[in-house]
This record gives structure tokens, sequence and C-alpha cells, in this order.
């Protein structure tokens, strides 16, 4: 097996687009003006960053693109959505989320629980997905604000933010959706999911870092995160980010321009995840077929998630997983955890989320190589037994 | 997260993996919930650890916390491998990430715990010369 260099770690990051760099440059080097002037070279950056955000709102099939905010990012936009729907209530207090969002959404609804706010987390099945009953009987007459992710970043899933957004217009609240794994992966229309807020971020779809947007529907209203001179028609100051917006907005219009990849990356997808259960005592995670086109996932018993890492990473295969001595505390991902898996089971988690560069033969290589760091790491484990290749009872 | 050159080598490369059929002394120290366990075999001869092999499940750090500790106890007498500490086994190392210090701990005590092992095999209760090793860092198999 010649060795490879295989990056499958894109729910991570991505790598900027040739293109999405190539249409950066000008604004550092050229149409570098402030926004905010009045001079020729600074209408050229406002220019800019106006065709971008016609550019996004297109493709997220937004109506018109004053819906669309700049941010900072993934977690800016998240942090943006709760506390700024927060900060308006006089006498509504409950926030629900799902119980596998990202930090950048968990975190901050029960940051808010100090002000008397209260959040109520909705469980997930073992395939990660969030009932429409279960929202329903989470709704109460003070319920302002719902937020479910519209894609997991560890196990993939997809959940029916369309039904679950109907629940919580019904009952009066906002719906905000985290989609910073599913825009640039999967078609995503915000008129037909009906959402009041969505985030999204640059990184994750081969856009530059530390650029992302929120879509706000006209006539939602939401405090202010970020106050100061006013740009983005008042709602979030500081001087824009140029070249990250317009890679952001040209990375985007790359990535929704032609669908016809998916069939290919869902069948890659499971070539691996069917490779991957070829191990012995290994369970998939997330659903079978609602899943993201590029991400397989998957529990490995009687190892621990670290050392298949970096394993792999000797291996040139660069992937991730959510096992505590992954996350940097004693316990495992939330995510891993919200789906019932026992500690013990999910210390062995592995994702992989690899690329549309990704070829059949890295997908190959990736299962021998996974195959082959198992083995020894089961060989070297206490609670394996390797003769009968069998966990230890 | 950083590992040094000697963590990932150890990682890589581990020493002294594997069983000893013929071991007098064995202990298991950590638990599958929180992700580490180690087990130690000790051949001990006249008071001098003759051959040492581990078996652990767990993260790059812990695995190459087992791997250099079992390094450093080769060939010593009972006594100084009683001295062993984790500060030691990390010095060795040249450091691990500050999460991670807690596998050195668990490296140090599943030397003792097989050297507690050894000395309750012979009759002599151990508790005065290892020390207490607590009861839930035992590993339980029915966790
Ligand atoms: C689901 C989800 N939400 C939010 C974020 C945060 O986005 P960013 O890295 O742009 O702050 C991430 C990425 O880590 C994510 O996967």
């Amino acid at each position: 097996m010649d060795k490879r260099i295989i990056y499958a770690d894109n729910a991570a990051t991505t790598k900027i687009s040739e293109k999405a760099l190539a249409a950066m440059l000008p604004w550092y080097t050229e149409n570098f003006g402030n926004p905010s002037s009045i001079y020729g070279r600074a209408r050229t950056a406002r220019r800019g960053i106006e065709a971008a955000r016609e550019t996004v709102a297109k493709a997220l099939g937004a109506a018109k693109p004053n819906e669309i905010y700049f941010t900072s990012g993934g977690t800016e936009s998240d942090d943006w959505a709760i506390k700024g729907a927060a900060a308006l209530q006089t006498t509504k207090k409950h926030i629900v989320i799902s119980g596998i969002e990202h930090h950048a959404i968990s975190e901050t609804a029960h940051s808010l629980e100090r002000f008397g706010f209260e959040v109520t987390e909705l469980p997930v099945d073992s395939c990660g997905l969030v009932s429409v009953e279960s929202l329903e009987k989470a709704m109460r007459p003070d319920t302002f604000l719902v937020s479910i992710m519209l894609a997991n970043n560890e196990i993939g899933t997809i959940q029916p933010i369309k039904e679950l957004c109907a629940v919580a217009k019904a009952h009066g609240a906002l719906f905000h959706t985290d989609a910073v794994q599913a825009v640039g992966h999967i078609p995503v229309n915000v008129q037909e999911l009906g959402v009041d807020m969505l985030s999204l971020s640059s990184h994750k779809f081969h856009g530059p870092q530390g650029v992302g947007a929120m879509y706000i529907r006209s006539g939602v209203r939401i405090a202010n995160l970020i106050d100061g001179g006013g740009q983005e028609r008042r709602r979030r100051s500081g001087t824009e980010n140029v070249a990250a917006i317009v890679g952001m907005a040209t990375a985007l219009e790359e990535q929704t321009a032609d669908w016809s990849r998916l069939p290919k990356l869902e069948a890659l997808r499971d070539r691996l995840i069917k490779g991957l259960l070829e191990i012995p005592y290994t369970q998939q995670t997330g659903h079978p077929t609602r899943r993201l086109p590029t991400n397989a996932s998957v529990v490995i018993n009687g190892i621990e998630g670290e050392g298949i890492i970096l394993g792999l990473d000797n291996c040139g295969i660069q992937a991730s997983s959510g096992s505590a001595c992954t996350s940097g505390s004693l316990d495992p991902s939330h995510v891993l955890l919200g789906i019932g898996l026992e500690h013990a089971v999910a210390h062995g988690s592995l994702r992989l989320s690899f690329g549309e560069e990704t070829t059949e033969e890295d997908i190959d290589y990736i299962i021998a190589s996974t195959k082959q760091v198992v083995e020894r790491l089961r060989s070297m484990s206490p609670v394996w037994d390797s003769v009968n290749n069998k966990p230890l009872k | 997260m950083l590992y040094s050159d000697k963590v990932m080598d150890h990682f890589t490369n581990p020493r002294n993996v594997g069983e000893i059929p013929d071991a007098n002394g064995v202990g298991m120290v950590g638990n599958a919930k929180c992700g580490d366990i180690m087990q130690m075999f000790l051949k001990i001869e006249n008071d001098v650890i003759v051959d040492v092999k581990f078996k652990t499940f767990g993260c790059g750090a812990a695995i190459a916390t087992s791997s250099m500790a079992t390094e450093l106890i080769k060939g010593v007498t009972v006594e100084e491998a009683l001295k062993l500490t984790n500060a030691a086994v990390m010095e060795a190392l040249d450091g691990l990430p500050p999460v991670k210090v807690h596998c050195s701990v668990l490296a140090e005590q599943a030397i003792r715990a097989a050297l507690s092992d050894y000395y309750r095999r012979q009759g002599i209760d151990p508790v005065p010369i290892v020390g207490e090793i607590k009861e839930e860092e035992e590993h339980e198999m029915e966790e």
C-alpha cells in the first residue's frame, strides 16, 4: 500500500478554493478602500460587498440581498441569533435547542440562564434526529426562540428543519438554524425551509476563515450583538472584511452552482462506511440516509479515538474523533452521548469528512489504513481479546 | 495540543507491549468509562524486575506513558521501581500537555498495582510498602 496524504477533516475546516483565493487578492492590493469612505476606491469596495451579498442571497434562495448580514463566522452568527433574540424579550424567557447543537449554540443559550432565561434541550433518537412531536411538547407560551441545527458536525445527521420550523411558527416563536455544516454541501433554501434566521461559515465550504453570514428574514427583529460605527445597515458594526466577504461569496457560488456531484459523493461515503463496518464491533453513528454526503462516522469498540487519529496521521490521513481525549475533557462529546452511546463505546469514535477531490482509491486506502491501525491498537488493549477478536468481558 | 517527538515515538513504536504468561506481578488501573486502562505484567527474580510488559487502552499519551514507564523500570530493583513517579515518566517523554498529565499518574499507579500484586502473592501485605491503591482506580471488568 503506497502512502497517500488524504485530508479527511473537512468538517473542521476546508482548503480555500483557488478561485476564491484569486478573487480575494485585488481587495488587498488595489481596492483596499474602507467601504464607508466616499472616494472611488472606497465605492469600489462597497460595490464588492454588495455584489457578494447578492451572490450569497441568491445561493440561499433569500427574497432580498438585504436579508444577508456579514459576520466574523459561524460562532458570531450563532451568538447573535440567540443573544439578539433574547435581548428584546420583555416577558418571554424560554429557548428550545437540540441536545446535539454545536457549542456556539448550546454554550450561548445556557449563558443566558444567569439572566433568568430557561433552556430546554430536545433529546435526539439513536440516529441523531429531533422529532417534531418532542418539539411540539417542549413549546411553552413563553418560548420565543427555537434553534436547531440543519446538519450535525460530528455525525452528519440532517434534521427535518421545515417541519420543526412550522411547529415553532405555530407557537409564535422565532426559528433559527445553524446551517454551518450544510451550506455549500447540500442545497439549502431559506424560503423553502421557512426559517427566520440561518448561520453559515465560509471556511466550511472552501472560503477563507474568519468570515460568515447570517440570514435574517425581513421583518425579523433582533438586537445587535456588536455596536459601533453602524456598518451592515446599523446591525453589525465593524469595518467589513471585504476580501474575505468576496472570497466567501465566490466559494459559495462555486459550491452551489451545480449539485450533480452529490450522487458520486454519497456513493463514496457509503463505500467508506461499508468498509469501516467490516471491522468487527463497529457501528455507524448518525442517520443511515439523512446525512451529509461527505460525512462518515463510526464508533469502534476496544480502542480510544485519539489513538486512531494519531495512527491514521502516521498513515497520512487527517481525521477527527469525539472521544474524551480529543475533546480535552473527561467526557466524550455530548453528541455521541446524546445518541445514547455509553461512555466506553463513545471513546472509540472516528469521523472522516472527505471532500470533492477524494477518489475511490483514497477511500479504499482510508479503509485499509483504519483496519490496520485498529488491529494494532486492539492488540495492545487489555480489554480486547485478540485471539477471538472480540471485547473481553 | 502538541505532543513531543518522544511521545509520538513511544506511541508509534511502543516498547514492551504484550503479556508475560508467567508474570508474578500483574496490575490493572483505570476504567473504560474514562477512556484509559493500563495493565502491567512484571517478572521479578531476586527482587529485580527482569521483564515487564504492558497493555493499554487509551489515547496517545496513555500508550506513550505506559511504554516509557516500562522502559524506566526494566532491570531495576523493586525498591527502585517503587520510587518511580509520574513526574519522572513525563520528564523522560520531554513533557506532556497539561490535559494529559493524568496519563502519567495512571502509569505510575499501574506499576504500583502490579507490585502490590507481587507482594500479595508472597503473602505480604502490600499496603505499608506500596501504599493504598484506591479501589475505584482498579479496573472493574463489569464496567
Ligand atoms: C455546526 C457548527 N456550528 C458552528 C461552528 C462555528 O463556526 P466558526 O468556526 O465559523 O466560528 C461550526 C464549526 O466549527 C460548526 O460545525
